[in-house]
């Protein structure tokens, strides 16, 4: 394993705003690395960072040893426009050439026409096209220069499950012959689908960055799931990391009718332990591991609330 | 890949993309020729007289590369900085130098093609006359008095939305074209606009061109309007885009 490219200590401030905060970030080749975060968590800003479009206020910045605004260094790159925003007059085949001029070895439109499914398209100004269409196009200029690595922001936004699917096969199969791939979403399926490797930020410092299971488990929340009249009770236990009301704008704490609420607790055991001495009654208890989503929440929003303010909303998404 | 070929590749599609819309510069392109056409061949007494014929050619291709550089600048870079497409052509192995020299190119194609259609019509419908060196000369002249209205091309195109900057252009445009001289010659102007006419850049690259093509005496205003012009015009222009740098990203 070689590194690719590298953040040491970078920091960005844009004014007042510090969207990345000290960030340390070594990217190797051979993996699929996802980037969560929350809006305005940092992600585009290292994204644009190592595509050398923005300068890093403090810090290295490396790109294949050298530095990331040297346009010959960007020649084992590959990125994709935000917004699906193409040439609205030029055709289909126009624009994968017009990319495509820019490398030595690149792959010839109709192959990659084949690989990301606009064969059909070639003829079409890109202005005519579907948003799914827009987008697989967008994700395949990318890969026109046969690059070694490869940085997605939120590649699929917006995409139905279908054209999601027919997307994650391509960057797989592409990823087994030998890309790197750095992707950023908001669909956490897609970074469990897709990524070995989980970068978990927030407010432009990295939270979290371990195997996608090793991020699981290093959260290690469990949902509890149960009824009970007295649920604000239940919430002001130790070992509660957030609270959801199973009907939403109902408030767990405070409201008598509301009866069941999901509980996310580090300790389950304790957790029911505590419940069960505390003597306050309830029913339908279940339990079960928390999704990656679910780990990504506690991660990035706010510490484990006290008693007063155990409604949590989910936010983000 | 060489910057000069990614030069060509980028002033390719640039234009590509300007020919698949050829409205949006068809005005440009062809209102010169049009005013000519109108303006000044039906009037014999400067159609038929070869300095004034020659003169208004003069002007009307100075008006050329003026529309052309405001639009193809200003418009052009407003509305590029309201798309993403922009920031990821960025992001390619391509250095500034060969997207900055592409946009010069493609723009400077397009004026080429304003100017031939008023040249060719001042040479078979007027009395319009120059040795063929001279309008070498004379399109040296051109290009030179021109920079000042392409940095403000740029300038317009950093300081504003592109709804604002096609506005503006316009009002740039035709002042500087009807102050400078290059609709009406500063003949017929009042004392006090023929004074004024003197400060602006569309009325220096006027006389200048003149000079090259007819030769005679060099008013110094000339020279040194244009001077400061490109020199004023070009701070501007790079003072907005610094600023423009920190604004987008934030």
């Amino acid at each position: 394993m070689t590194t690719l490219a590298s953040l040491e200590h970078v920091t960005r401030r844009y004014g007042a705003v510090t969207a990345v905060d000290d960030v340390t970030l070594h990217i190797e080749s051979g993996t699929i690395l996802g980037l969560l975060g929350p809006n305005g968590a940092g992600k585009t800003t290292v994204i644009s960072l190592l595509q050398g479009l923005r300068t890093a206020t403090s810090g290295t910045v490396r790109l294949f040893g050298g530095d990331p605004a040297d346009a010959a260094g960007r020649s084992h790159l590959g990125s994709t426009p935000q917004e699906t925003a193409l040439p609205a007059t030029l055709r289909v085949g126009e624009v994968v050439d017009f990319v495509g001029a820019h490398f030595e070895h690149r792959v010839p439109t109709a192959e990659l026409a084949r690989e990301f499914g606009f064969d059909g398209l070639l003829r079409r100004q890109t202005g005519s096209l579907s948003g799914g269409q827009k987008r697989r196009l967008s994700v395949a200029l990318a890969f026109v220069g046969r690059p070694k690595l490869v940085l997605l922001d939120e590649p699929t936004t917006g995409l139905d499950v279908e054209a999601r699917c027919t997307l994650w096969a391509a960057l797989t199969s592409q990823h087994e012959r030998g890309a790197t791939i750095v992707v950023t979403s908001h669909y956490l399926e897609e970074i469990e689908a897709l990524a070995q490797r989980v970068v978990v930020m927030g407010e432009g410092r990295v939270l979290a960055d371990d195997s996608l299971s090793g991020v699981l488990e290093r959260v290690g929340l469990a949902r509890v799931r149960l009824e009970s009249s007295e649920l604000g009770r239940v919430a002001a236990l130790p070992g509660v990391d957030r609270v959801e009301s199973d009907r939403a704008g109902v408030d767990p704490a405070g409201a008598g009718d509301a009866t069941s609420a999901t509980f996310f607790v580090r300790d389950p055991d304790a957790f029911v332990t505590a419940l069960v001495r505390s003597g306050i009654a309830f029913r339908g208890l279940g339990v079960r591991g928390a999704t990656l989503e679910e780990a990504f929440l506690s991660l990035t929003g706010p510490p484990p609330a006290p008693p007063s303010a155990a409604t949590s909303v989910r936010k983000g998404f | 890949m060489s910057t000069a070929h990614l030069t060509l590749v980028h002033a390719k599609y640039s234009l590509l993309e300007t020919a698949r819309v050829p409205i949006a510069v068809i005005g440009g392109l062809v209102f010169p020729a049009l005013s000519l056409l109108f303006f000044v061949v039906p009037q014999r007494m400067v159609a038929d007289d070869p300095l004034f014929a020659t003169q208004a050619v003069i002007a009307l291709s100075v008006f050329a590369l003026l529309a052309n550089s405001l639009f193809g600048f200003g418009i052009t870079i407003s509305q590029a900085r309201e798309t993403a497409w922009d920031p990821y052509l960025r992001t390619l192995p391509a250095p500034a130098l060969a997207r900055v020299l592409a946009q010069v190119f493609s723009t400077g194609a397009l004026g080429v093609v304003s100017i031939l259609p008023v040249i060719v019509i001042g040479a078979l419908l007027t009395e319009a006359t120059a040795p063929l060196w001279r309008i070498g000369v004379g399109l040296v002249a051109l290009a030179v008095a021109s920079l000042p209205f392409m940095f403000l091309g740029i300038a317009i195109g950093y300081a504003m939305p592109s709804k604002a900057a096609i506005a503006v252009v316009q009002v740039v445009m035709f002042a500087l074209a009807f102050g400078g001289g290059l609709f009406l010659p500063p003949i017929l102007f009042a004392d006090w606009l023929d004074t004024l006419s003197t400060f602006l850049p569309s009325r220096q690259a006027r006389e200048f061109v003149i000079w090259a093509v007819q030769g005679g005496q060099l008013e110094p205003w000339v020279w040194i309007g244009i001077l400061a012009w490109t020199a004023a015009s070009l701070a501007l222009a790079l003072v907005l885009f610094r600023r423009d740098e920190g604004r987008r990203y934030r």
